[in-house]
């Protein structure tokens, strides 16, 4: 006979000490990619956000439409920890292609839900982890006459079943089922049949909750649950934005979905219908960076979205836009590269490319987003910095950021903010100027913080109008090749540069103690969740780490006061060349001593695990030594 | 080349109806060679916008890279410009014309920059209907980088340096009619009489509408042997028929014979008249307009004039329904959703 058993008695039967945990713990979800399964399992998270408790889901997929494995993973961390943790304690096996690692992933103590419909493989049968088998073709057999409808409805069984085994208040899931289909009010019922299918299914049939569970908590306060793309989408919205090229990219094409959807209903003008905004999707990335470009330039808030490749791509368009002075906007939504590299895979490595990118001495402003809440601010922010500073600003987000929900602070707006134009000189204000027998200048430093007066086209009969050129020109834009007027307008970019650095976010200081440690450890964007658990984790170990989260570059004092007043700063980041920790070495003349790395970039998410490891390795080493 | 431009104007000189003179129309003093075919298109431009008392400030003239790209410095001086990057104006001025619709957009760009490394944005440029004049200054060689041939050199085009050219030409025109394009015209540098009516129509279409201008490049193209030398463009050239421009305010004064003329009535009510057609040439039609481009090239003759027109063209912001006002001077009441608004979408996200 099979070892594999139905689990009427989850304490007497199991075959090994079962995990405990109640509201700790991580849940995957494995399943073939186009089977409907994503909006169950964002069903079954929702739930548990919805049970008060903080979650982090990711999801983990192929370059892939339909048929390859696909996985979804929920952390539940009471204590808060919303990074990627190793390790799988429910396992629910739905996919027979990828069902051998899927078990081996469990931790012992762990459990396997199954379709039990067909007996498992027996070569697949740990004796440390639990099986519980659910016939979900059977009952989808039973119940279902289309196939479709068979394959959908196996998934919302499936979160049924889960409902009953980890003590999810079976109300919360019928609540998201009435959201979830407002509007379409005759799918409310079937779905709800068959989340009950499922939760009566484990009910009868085994003793719930299991040992790992989830009791009740209010600890979600008014935080929301919303993917990064979405949130840097609505950001533009709520920034201005209203030219937009674009070219479909992952994993950064939902940025541009997002300000559409958005759009298309906060964006309408109220007495002819026609629309506020306009999206042109281009024929490459170069087009779309030209089309931010022109609009930007014509006096519009602009913006693209791409992930590295299209980066690479607008590189020459990106020299332009920072040479001739023009504030465009780019979310990054970067994945594992180079070339197409794992385009579903995340990854923190775009980070020099776009900060340096194009030819000849080129500097970029960036913003390094770590939750939705910043990805909305920051985006709607670069509006504010680009034309402030009339250069280019890329929103670094990445594809964990962006295409995964995340728990976040709630949006907030002020009715009373202007958007920042920076400094355009109106028709008035031109007449003033040669009222006052002064000459328009396009790149005359007046305030000498490197930033110089603009004009839109078409603003003034007679004055104010320029040539705007990638070559070399005067501080009235008239082109010269002479070397002296070359440099100095170099050296006045740098200064705008230097400007920059008041303007820019300014990083956050989590410190150990009430005194400075000797260590700290400087982390940006996604990184984050990862870092300050291990911050957490270090400290109970005894070893105490002053952490600073990195919000933008250029590097501001704060970065430069951090690197000084600690003896060994640690870098994490999720690319193999430590680029981040390149330009702080570049940009603040740091010694690389000074700046050990600790970098992840298999794709998957940084863990707190990985972190610990690593940092705890080289004091060891250095102990050694 | 003259090395300063004279400030000396007559004080007569002849105003349009908004009062300026040809003067407050030209731009600063060309740096290209004497004799360039560019120069020419530059003042056909200067012209056509006096004449058609167009607004300086109210166009924005763009461009890539290239000698042709050099020129909209030299035309417009009271106007905006943007000389881009290679190959890459089309996109830019999508965006511009995104951001104001109220501009007139002249794009300026050359053989290189449309045919070769720009092709793509080209087509698009063409495929979105983007309400422009879209110039290609075309010498057959890049003069820039010292007369390589381009991709709009013709077959066994003889260069300077004696070698004949042996890869197929693209017309551009041809193209252009292929993806759609609204106003499709082919002129001479040489030919203001054709060209000036040509633009000043181009203009005043709503929509994308293409000149493609054989412009001989005198110091790398103009040697014997070439076919786009002065010469042999002089020699091979017919027209479609001979073009009159009359803007929307004006009244029709001249009198054509009866039968010879056609009259076209462009969106904004200007008029174009078309004398002396040539047999069977349907102006409506891009069917017979890329037959007899094809068989005068077989004839090695260049056919020019107006080769195709659209009187009701769908522009991208018809396409795609923008507001009437431009974007960029929607207001941040206009534009931002509001907190309250925010506070209902937070709460969808729970």
């Amino acid at each position: 006979m099979s070892k594999v058993i139905k689990v009427n008695n989850t304490s007497s039967e199991r075959n090994s000490a079962s995990i405990s945990g109640i509201n700790e713990f991580v849940v995957k979800f494995a399943n073939i990619n186009g089977t409907g399964s994503a909006s169950a399992n964002n069903m079954f998270a929702k739930a548990v956000f919805r049970m008060g408790l903080p979650i982090s889901p990711k999801n983990i997929f192929p370059s892939n439409i339909q048929g390859l494995p696909t996985w979804y993973e929920v952390r539940v961390s009471e204590k808060g920890y919303l990074a990627r943790r190793d390790g799988i304690d429910i396992m629910v096996a739905m996919n027979p292609q990828s069902l051998a690692g899927d078990v081996a992933s469990v931790l012992p103590g762990g459990y396997l839900l199954y379709d039990s419909t067909k007996t498992i493989d027996l070569r697949l049968v740990r004796n440390d982890i639990t099986y519980i088998g659910l016939p979900l073709t059977d009952i989808c057999r039973r119940e279902y006459k289309d196939a479709r409808q068979r394959q959908l409805f196996k998934n919302i069984i499936y979160v049924g079943a889960l409902a009953a085994l980890l003590d999810i208040d079976f109300t919360v899931l019928t609540g998201l089922v009435s959201d979830q289909f407002k509007g379409k009010e005759k799918l409310i019922a079937p779905n709800i049949h068959a989340l009950e299918l499922g939760y009566q299914y484990a009910n009868k049939n085994f003793s719930c909750p299991l040992s790992i569970r989830i009791e009740k908590r209010d600890l979600v306060g008014d935080k929301i649950l919303i993917d990064g793309n979405s949130a840097s989408g609505l950001g533009a919205v709520y920034g201005g934005a209203t030219v937009v090229g674009w070219y479909p990219i992952t994993p950064s094409t939902s940025v541009i979905e997002a300000f559409e959807k958005y759009a298309k209903r906060l964006r309408i003008d109220p007495g002819t219908g026609a629309i506020n905004y306009a999206t042109v999707q281009a024929e490459d990335e170069i087009a779309a960076i030209g089309i931010v470009i022109g609009g930007a330039w014509n006096g519009a808030r602009s913006f693209t979205a791409t992930s590295g490749p299209g980066v690479s791509l607008m590189g020459e368009f990106l020299g332009l836009a920072y040479f001739a002075e023009i504030p465009v906007v780019l979310v990054d939504v970067q994945r594992a590269g180079p070339s197409t590299g794992m385009p579903t895979r995340t990854q923190q490595s775009d980070i020099t490319a776009a900060a340096y990118s194009s030819h000849g001495d080129t500097k970029h402003v960036l913003l390094f987003p770590s939750t939705p809440k910043e990805c909305f601010d920051m985006t709607a922010d670069a509006f504010d910095l680009a034309e402030r500073l009339q250069t280019p600003v890329m929103v670094m987000s990445d594809l964990d950021l962006g295409m995964n929900d995340h728990m976040s602070e709630p949006f907030e707006w002020d009715d009373d903010r202007a958007y920042d134009r920076g400094k355009v000189l109106s028709a008035e204000q031109l007449d003033e100027l040669s009222a006052n027998g002064k000459k328009f200048g396009r790149y005359l430093d007046v305030d000498n913080d490197g930033i110089c007066y603009r004009t839109f086209p078409g603003a003034h009969p007679d004055k104010g109008s320029f040539f705007t050129r990638g070559s070399s020109r005067d501080p009235y834009a008239v082109y010269t090749e002479d070397g002296a007027e070359y440099v100095a307008n170099m050296e006045r970019l740098i200064r705008k540069f230097e400007t920059a650095k008041e303007y820019v976010p300014k990083p956050e200081q989590k410190l150990a103690g009430k005194r400075a440690s000797k260590r700290g450890v400087i982390y940006y964007g996604t990184s984050a969740a990862a870092t300050e658990e291990a911050i957490d984790l270090l400290k109970e170990k005894g070893i105490n780490l002053d952490g600073l989260r990195v919000r933008a570059f250029p590097f501001n004092k704060d970065v430069e006061d951090f690197i000084e007043k600690h003896d060994t700063v640690f870098v994490v980041e999720q690319n193999r060349d430590a680029q981040l920790r390149s330009m702080l070495i570049n940009e603040l003349e740091v010694s690389p001593k000074q700046l050990p790395k600790v970098l992840n970039y298999d794709g998957s998410p940084i863990t707190a695990a990985c972190i610990c490891e690593n940092i705890l390795e080289q004091l060891t080493e250095k102990e050694a030594c | 080349m003259t090395y300063q431009k004279p400030n000396f104007r007559h004080p007569l000189a002849p105003t349009n109806n908004l009062g300026l003179s040809r003067r407050e129309y030209e731009g600063a003093l060309s740096t290209l060679c004497a004799g360039c075919g560019h120069d020419s298109i530059s003042n056909a431009i200067i012209t056509a916008c006096f004449e058609n008392s167009i607004e300086p400030h109210k166009v924005a003239k763009l461009s890539g890279i290239g000698c042709s790209s050099k020129t909209p410095t030299y035309f417009l001086g009271n106007s905006h410009g943007f000389n881009t990057v290679h190959g890459r104006m089309p996109s830019v001025t999508t965006g511009a014309n995104m951001a104001n619709r109220d501009l007139t957009y002249i794009g300026v760009s050359g053989d290189g920059d449309s045919a070769s490394i720009g092709l793509g944005q080209f087509a698009h440029v063409v495929r979105r209907n983007l309400n422009m004049l879209y110039i290609v200054e075309n010498n057959g060689c890049y003069g820039l980088t010292k007369g390589q041939n381009s991709a709009t050199t013709d077959l066994g085009s003889i260069s300077k340096s004696g070698n004949a050219n042996k890869f197929s030409p693209i017309d551009l025109c041809n193209l252009s009619m292929q993806l759609g394009a609204t106003f499709v015209a082919r002129s001479f540098s040489g030919d203001k009489d054709q060209l000036v009516p040509l633009i000043k129509a181009a203009m005043s279409h709503r929509g994308f509408a293409f000149i493609d201008v054989i412009s001989p490049c005198v110091t790398f193209n103009n040697n014997p042997g070439s076919k786009k030398s002065y010469d042999f463009v002089r020699e091979h050239q017919e027209a479609t028929s001979n073009i009159d421009f009359v803007p929307m305010q004006q009244e029709i004064t001249t009198q054509y014979d009866a039968g010879t003329t056609q009259e076209v009535t462009l969106h904004d009510g200007s008029v174009i008249h078309l004398h002396k057609p040539i047999d069977g040439f349907d102006i409506h039609n891009p069917r017979t307009a890329m037959r007899a481009m094809k068989d005068h090239q077989e004839r090695d003759e260049i056919l020019t004039g107006l080769l195709y027109v659209d009187t009701d063209p769908v522009d991208l912001h018809d396409v795609i329904n923008t507001n009437s006002k431009p974007l960029n001077s929607l207001t941040k009441e206009e534009l931002c959703p509001g907190n309250k608004t925010l506070q209902s979408i937070n709460e969808s996200l729970r």
